[in-house]
């Protein structure tokens, strides 16, 4: 065997993770917010799709407008960062309090389907705010530039990504387990009820919940705006992918988001190196072999039936 | 007997009057009914799901199929159109009795996240193979009406008719279905199929039924858009936003009556032809606000408003 062969084929493996690892990060971030929600409120938030949106859409606006007025570079960062935390609150808020709050209680799809309603609306707003022209917040990639690994370029912003979508999944990890609130949102979890009667404000934890998770989804958007050129139909496309992570995961599961949006991530990153074709078709696939034989998720937990 | 249900007269005499007006109609309104048609019997299908409390998020699977069924039928020389609608719509039958055994064991929201699943692997598969145009999709050659090949309006008023017949049969079967042993079954295995198990029926061989039916039902709803437009494309036929605009409509109507689904899909239609006048955005905003408004405030949608009037004297099947 003639040695470059093998050279490539490294190189080929190589590139395949990384690019799965920056896909499968971005995927974490989107997906693991949708999963805290879906584990406190039982609630499939296709909402999360417009949180999304709406975190890119006004990143990228804020962006051009910050780099077009000539202020100090790292504005950027400071954007990327302040525009989750403005959407989550205000959206979260808006959608908990104005809609979910009357809907506890009714069939899980009901639910499903307001907030596909509410989705509908917002990416309504969001049509009439932006207009259909593509936003460009390219400056934060350019500004750290570019890295040459194994005869590959890749650029610093993609591979912090990877980074954040580590840090999110400790500081997740730590307060969930390490800190009251956290064990407070478990025992909500476990059992609404009791918790209830033993003195948790279920209600503020739903309404916590819910903030965070939209912020997280807002934190994807915000995040891969820089990498992309924003338009119309992000949010549309980002929530049946990020329906997929949690599904193959397991719903309401923090690992399982994590290895289901890994496991996408570099399914996807082999499928568009080798066989483009198959490049959607493998993660449905997946997402289909793992409802048929595993409907739980690869990581959920069991769930004892309650009568 | 057959004419002692209301439901069945009600339908026979609404067709007979579409069937006239069609005649006197500029093109675009017959247009719309088409399309109405169309996504009519789509949602009829999920009426029946719906009945047992399923809800399925990928029912552009079977609209999808059947779409590029009439598509390829007719690349491949069939343009006998009453042919390509039974035999497309036949194969989405079939591939609906085929996923059955999978889907039928599952409820809730996992039910509609594998039909979803499902769904996008066609959509992947569709959007990305060039023999079948990729996402610009395939064109259809104008059909023949058993020999008789029209032009222009008078082909628009023969499908027309065709549409309307089929669309005919089809709530009058479903009407059947739903009067049936096997249809009365709906509400008790929404309530408690435990009890329906007790009671020597089997559960997963209702819900197969169903989705079988439904599946079928979705596949004419496909033919027949594909013939309407001439053109099928994997965005706006298979994607789940289509699957979406199905729940929309299935919801919007109710499930009180087999006639309900046309009535929500015409009112679908004629306010998306106006909103889209003044822009996507508006249409979205229309269409999220009402289904926000129908599940807060008129659960039974909008059949039931039909049935204040009538004073309930027209009781669901």
């Amino acid at each position: 065997m003639p040695d470059g062969f093998l050279l490539d084929m490294l190189q080929a493996l190589f590139t395949i993770l990384t690019d799965g690892l920056i896909y499968g990060s971005y995927l974490f971030i989107v997906a693991v917010g949708l999963t805290v929600i879906f584990g406190v409120q039982r609630v499939l938030n296709v909402t999360h799709g417009s949180f999304y949106a709406f975190g890119a859409y006004l990143a990228a606006y804020l962006g051009a407008m910050w780099y077009e007025s000539e202020l100090p570079d790292f504005g950027g960062f400071v954007i990327i960062f302040l525009v989750p935390i403005v959407v989550g609150v205000v959206f979260g808020v808006l959608i908990e309090r104005g809609l979910l709050k009357h809907l506890y209680g009714k069939d899980e799809h009901i639910v499903v389907l307001a907030t596909f309603a509410a989705f509908l609306a917002l990416e309504g707003v969001s049509l009439f705010i932006w207009g259909t022209d593509p936003y460009f917040f390219y400056q934060p990639q350019a500004m750290l530039g570019f890295v040459e690994i194994v005869g590959m370029t890749y650029d610093y912003y993609n591979l912090s990504l990877i980074a954040l979508a580590l840090i999110i999944a400790m500081a997740l990890w730590y307060f969930l387990a390490r800190t009251i609130w956290g064990r407070m949102l478990q025992a909500v979890i476990f059992d609404r009820e009791i918790s209830q009667a033993m003195g948790i404000n279920v209600t503020a934890v739903f309404l916590g919940t819910f903030i965070l998770g939209t912020t997280l989804g807002a934190l994807g958007g915000a995040a891969i705006a820089p990498t992309i050129s924003v338009l119309p139909g992000i949010g549309v496309e980002v929530i049946v992918l990020a329906f997929a992570v949690v599904v193959i995961g397991g719903m309401g599961s923090v690992p399982g988001a994590l290895i289901g949006s890994i496991l996408v991530g570099v399914v996807r990153a082999a499928a568009v190196h080798e066989f483009p074709h198959a490049e959607m078709f493998v993660i449905y696939a997946i997402m289909a072999i793992v409802l048929v034989f595993r409907p739980e998720g690869l990581f959920a937990p069991p769930r004892v039936r309650k009568i | 007997m057959v004419w002692s249900d209301r439901t069945v007269v009600g339908v026979t005499v609404g067709v007979i009057l579409v069937a006239i007006i069609n005649f006197f109609v500029p093109e675009w309104i017959r247009q719309i009914g088409l399309l109405s048609m169309a996504m009519g019997a789509a949602a009829l299908g999920l009426l029946v799901l719906w009945r047992t409390g399923l809800i399925s998020f990928g029912h552009a699977l079977y609209y999808g199929f059947s779409a590029y069924g009439v598509a390829l039928l007719n690349y491949l020389g069939l343009r006998d159109a009453f042919l390509l609608v039974i035999i497309s719509a036949t194969m989405s039958g079939l591939l609906a009795w085929g996923l059955g055994f999978l889907v039928r064991r599952y409820r809730a929201i996992f039910f509609a996240l594998l039909t979803m699943a499902f769904s996008m692997i066609l959509y992947g598969v569709l959007a990305k193979t060039e023999r079948f145009g990729s996402t610009d999709g395939l064109n259809i050659r104008p059909p023949t009406f058993f020999g008789y090949a029209p032009q222009d309006e008078a082909a628009q008023i023969c499908l027309f008719l065709l549409g309307l017949a089929i669309i005919y049969f089809l709530m009058l079967g479903v009407q059947f279905y739903l009067r049936s042993v096997l249809g009365q079954m709906s509400m008790a295995v929404r309530e408690n199929e435990i009890r329906v198990e007790y009671l020597g029926y089997s559960v997963e061989r209702v819900v197969h039924v169903k989705y079988v039916i439904s599946g079928l039902l979705a596949g004419f709803g496909g033919a027949i858009m594909a013939l309407a437009i001439g053109q099928v494309d994997p965005e706006s036929m298979v994607y789940w936003t289509s699957s979406g605009e199905f729940v929309f409509v299935a919801i919007l109507s109710g499930t009180a009556n087999v006639a309900a689904p046309f009535v929500g899909a015409v009112v679908f239609e004629v306010i998306r032809h106006y909103a889209w006048e003044h822009g996507a955005s508006l249409w979205q905003l229309i269409m999220g606000g009402t289904l926000l408004g129908i599940i807060m405030f008129m659960p039974e949608g909008i059949w039931s408003l039909v049935q204040r009037v009538g004073k309930k004297k027209d009781s669901a099947p």
